[in-house]
């Protein structure tokens, strides 16, 4: 186990600091999570926002699956998710969150969804956590923590009894082993 | 001609129930010794240790579809389809283009025949003029030119008054009448045995009751008018339990049963495997069961393979719209053979329904390896499994619905009048 | 998991269906963005080999591909050489050898599809043979079931009309019970399928009884030669007995839906009121037919193709 659930909320208070910080004056945000793990932290860091400054902002839940760009790779298709977006993205600020960041290409798949909503006036990405391992130009402008790994290692998100209730930890484990 | 012993194997006489191990001395064309050990220098052997041997195969009911359709089969390849099948003689149906409703149709297929096909051939004749079921045709003439049977098989006589004046007039001249026994108005668009398969598959049901009412209708004219009625390929327990009440009752009927009907099922069909389609249709494990019990009872007297070749490219189209018909020269022996392995019947018994029955109800001779009989034999291996490929068949056609499987029962050697016109290693070496 | 072709309901389990079904509403929120469109098949060519006429289905097929990003081909029989008789299997090897990623089918006679699919190395969907299925109209009747009253388990389905002819009954029949409904169906003698009821439904001749205390009631369409008197004697009578209107519907549950797979002829089987109002759900059939049919595509087109089983 690499963050605990305290480690986790307290990343998530700093990094609604650092939010606000850089869209000082701002008041177009819009959260879209990427689900699964995205979600909870979200939300929580929705809270987070609306605790510290008393902003009221869209939280909205976008799966980027129908967007993949190994689809055709794979045999079985993988199951697709809910999608909620409550508010239009035209000329909003968006912070993406994910869970883990790893690749880039959840990333640009879900940028590449987003785009089919509408015009945002910017995008920014927060990463619960940062594996590295980048193969697609994309940076990641909030990190909770960088965790370097091996690429055959998975970095999980998960929550009490294998659901995403709290309280939340971040493992480490082998490909192939147990979650 | 020389000498041909068939040593040590199995001998099965329906004609006199011989059934032992035995060697069998043919000379100038006809049986002449069965004893349990024959010495005979000079003369030709067939060593039939762990085989058995039987009289030819009789097959009262083939299409060799010649004239008219020789691209899907003619008398030459069904001739060896035949030999290879083990039968030594086929009745070939009337069904021809032109149909064979007249004596020069039967003539031209009998010199057809003496040319080019190794089996004997014996023409059935149509009841009625081009099988349109209206107007008999000239019976005496044509029985004198060679056929020995009368049949619009493919089709039914559906007028009842003509179906009764046919089997009227069949008396003078003595010779069967075969009837394919099917209502076609109750038929209608059917492909498939009515039932929960027609109804999962999702195509139009062809009824039990089809045939039933066609065999009551016809038992009744039978027995009205004294003809030899024949009923060709029962499928349905309700034909066998007609049948059985008729003969019960002395009417002078006689009936056949396939092997598909007696081992497959209507499930056959549902993957769409155009080669189950069949007409009359694969019935259900019911009607299976029945003509089984029909045939080893001896309701139904005779086997016959309904031989029905029609082209690749004929069947390789959608359910509805491929003919009916399966071959079946090559793979009856294997498929019929499952009645003696189920213990249902005595290997005698089977030879009596392939070869006995058959021929004496097309009045010829055959069935039998008695002293001065025609030396028409077959010699075969009844464990031998062979994996069946129509492909390298002898028949013309492919449509089989055994195609890819591996059959049990195998002929290694079939003789007619003495001349061995087939043998397993070497295939068909006659005319 | 799922196989390669969606040739029928009768040969998907309960996971299977739950599973398309699932993915059935992740697509309807596609549908409502202003955007349309995601690219998930981008690339990929879907052709619709659509033998018997249908102008519905094969729309929303074509909708349902395209809003996947896929290439669609519609080819029916009047533009190809079937006019010159080709064979319906060498018109597909013929489409094979130009490597579709799915093929969806329709044809008048059962079974197509399956010896189509023999030959194909692309997957194939069935969108209707003959009495035989028509999978994804049943998928969007479910769906539509399950969306309006939250569940299928338990619910008692009633399917009324010329079920011996429809593939839409048989299907439905398979996917309802599959899901845990009673099912009943509901015709005239000459027009109920023979052994039916070992399909696991109970057959009525009675409107009245088939439908008592149903939650959904769905009228199928009947054929006009199948009235002209040879199963049937006349259009009045079938609609004195089998067609729905309000004052039948009433030993329906007060809840109860209508459906109809469309097109409706109306006064027949269903009263014009009925064909346009509450509680029939014919439109929403409709909606839920392009989603619908964006899951059947999403989870069977544009895997990697296998080789065809038959040479």
């Amino acid at each position: 186990m690499v963050l605990d659930d305290v480690a986790i909320r307290r990343a998530l208070v700093r990094i609604a600091h650092e939010v606000l910080e850089r869209n000082e004056g701002q008041s177009r945000l819009y959260l879209v999570a990427i689900p699964n793990g995205g979600v909870p932290l979200a939300r929580q860091l929705a809270e987070n926002l609306r605790g510290i400054s008393g902003l009221e902002l869209p939280v909205g839940i976008l799966d980027t699956t129908l967007y993949r760009d190994d689809l055709t790779l794979r045999g079985e298709r993988p199951p697709l998710r809910r999608t909620e977006m409550p508010s239009a993205v035209d000329d909003r600020i968006v912070i993406l969150v994910d869970d883990v960041a790893n690749t880039g290409r959840t990333i640009r798949a879900a940028m590449d969804a987003l785009m089919d909503f509408g015009r945002p006036r910017a995008v920014q990405v927060v990463a619960l956590v940062d594996r590295g391992h980048r193969e697609l130009p994309i940076r990641i402008d909030y990190v909770g923590k960088n965790i370097p790994t091996h690429a055959r290692e998975l970095v999980i998100l998960r929550g009490r009894d294998g659901s995403l209730e709290p309280p939340l930890e971040v493992v480490v484990v082998p490909k192939g082993g147990d979650a | 001609m020389g000498r041909t012993l068939i040593r040590r194997g199995r001998v099965l006489d329906p004609s006199s129930n011989r059934d032992e191990t035995a060697d069998l001395l043919i000379e100038d064309g006809r049986i002449a010794a069965v004893e349990s050990s024959l010495e005979v220098p000079g003369a030709q052997v067939i060593d039939a240790q762990g085989l058995w041997v039987a009289p030819g195969f009789v097959d009262l009911h083939t299409h060799l579809r010649e004239p008219g359709q020789e691209y899907k089969e003619d008398i030459a390849s069904g001739g060896r389809a035949a030999v290879a099948g083990g039968f030594t003689t086929v009745a070939c149906m009337a069904n021809t283009h032109p149909a064979n409703d007249d004596p020069a149709v039967t003539d031209y297929i009998l010199d057809r025949a003496r040319q080019d096909a190794p089996a004997r051939v014996l023409p059935i004749a149509a009841a009625t003029k081009g099988l349109e079921g209206s107007v008999m045709t000239e019976m005496s003439a044509i029985l004198r030119a060679g056929a020995v049977a009368f049949s619009d098989d493919g089709k039914t006589i559906m007028d009842s008054g003509v179906m009764r004046r046919v089997l009227e007039y069949s008396c003078m001249v003595d010779a069967p009448v075969i009837v394919h026994a099917e209502d076609c108005t109750l038929v209608g668009q059917g492909v498939v045995n009515e039932g929960p398969v027609s109804t999962r598959l999702g195509l139009p049901g062809n009824p039990a009751v089809a045939e039933a009412v066609h065999v009551a209708r016809d038992l009744l004219l039978a027995q009205l008018t004294c003809a030899h009625l024949h009923i060709a390929h029962v499928s349905t327990a309700a034909a066998v339990e007609l049948i059985r009440r008729a003969r019960e009752q002395g009417v002078h009927v006689t009936a056949e049963v396939t092997p598909h009907h007696l081992t497959l099922t209507d499930e056959t069909t549902l993957g769409y495997d155009t080669n189950a389609k069949v007409a009359p249709p694969l019935r259900s494990a019911a009607d299976v069961r029945a003509c089984r019990k029909g045939l080893i009872e001896g309701v139904i007297d005779a086997i016959a393979t309904d031989h029905a070749p029609h082209a690749v490219h004929e069947k390789d189209v959608e359910f509805t719209a491929a003919p009916s018909g399966l071959i079946g020269l090559e793979t009856a022996l294997a498929v019929v053979l499952d009645l003696v392995r189920s213990g249902e019947l005595q290997p005698l018994e089977l030879m009596r329904r392939m070869s006995a029955n058959p021929a004496r109800i097309l009045r010829r001779a055959g069935g039998s390896l008695g002293v001065g009989a025609a030396a028409d034999v077959v010699v075969f291996d009844p464990h031998q499994e062979w994996l069946y490929d129509p492909a390298k068949g002898f028949s013309k056609s492919r449509n089989s619905p055994w195609a890819g499987q591996t059959l049990t029962g195998q002929v290694k050697a079939t003789l007619v009048d003495g001349r061995l016109v087939y043998d397993f290693a070497r295939g068909v070496l006659a005319p | 998991m799922i196989g390669r072709d969606l040739l029928g309901i009768e040969d998907l389990d309960r996971m299977d269906l739950e599973r398309i079904l699932e993915t059935a509403e992740r697509m309807q929120e596609v549908g409502t963005r202003e955007v349309k469109k995601v690219p998930t098949l981008r690339g990929r060519t879907i052709v619709n080999l659509f033998f018997e006429p249908s102008t519905r289905t094969r729309t929303s097929f074509e909708i349902a591909g395209k809003r996947l990003s896929a290439d669609v081909v519609n080819f029916s029989p009047t533009s190809s050489s079937l006019t010159k008789d080709e064979s319906i299997l060498d018109t597909a090897r013929t489409l094979d050898a130009m490597a579709p990623d799915a093929v969806v089918v329709r044809h008048k006679v059962a079974g197509v599809p399956k010896r189509i699919a023999d030959v194909l190395a692309a997957p194939v969907i069935n969108a209707g043979d003959g009495a035989h299925e028509h999978p994804t109209q049943a998928l969007l009747d479910l769906l539509t079931v399950y969306q309006e009253k939250g569940r299928i388990d338990g619910l008692s389905v009633a399917i009324v009309g010329d079920v011996l002819h429809s593939r839409v009954a048989r299907s439905n029949i398979y996917g309802f019970l599959k899901l845990g409904a009673e099912v009943r169906i509901a015709a005239p003698p000459t027009l109920i399928p023979p052994a039916i009821e070992s399909l696991g439904v109970k057959a009525f001749t009675s409107l009245r009884e088939a439908i008592d205390g149903a939650d959904v009631v769905m009228a199928l369409r009947i054929q006009r030669e199948r009235l002209d008197g040879a199963y049937v004697p006349s259009i009045r009578e079938y609609s004195a007995t089998f067609g729905l209107d309000r004052t039948k519907l009433r030993f329906a549950k007060d809840d109860a839906i209508v459906m109809h797979p469309g097109p409706v002829n109306r006064g027949v089987e269903l009263s014009h009121d009925l064909a346009d109002h509450r509680p029939s759900v014919i439109l929403d059939q409709v909606r839920n037919g392009v989603a619908l049919r964006m899951a059947v595509l999403y989870l069977f087109a544009g895997r990697p193709l296998t080789a065809p089983r038959e040479a």
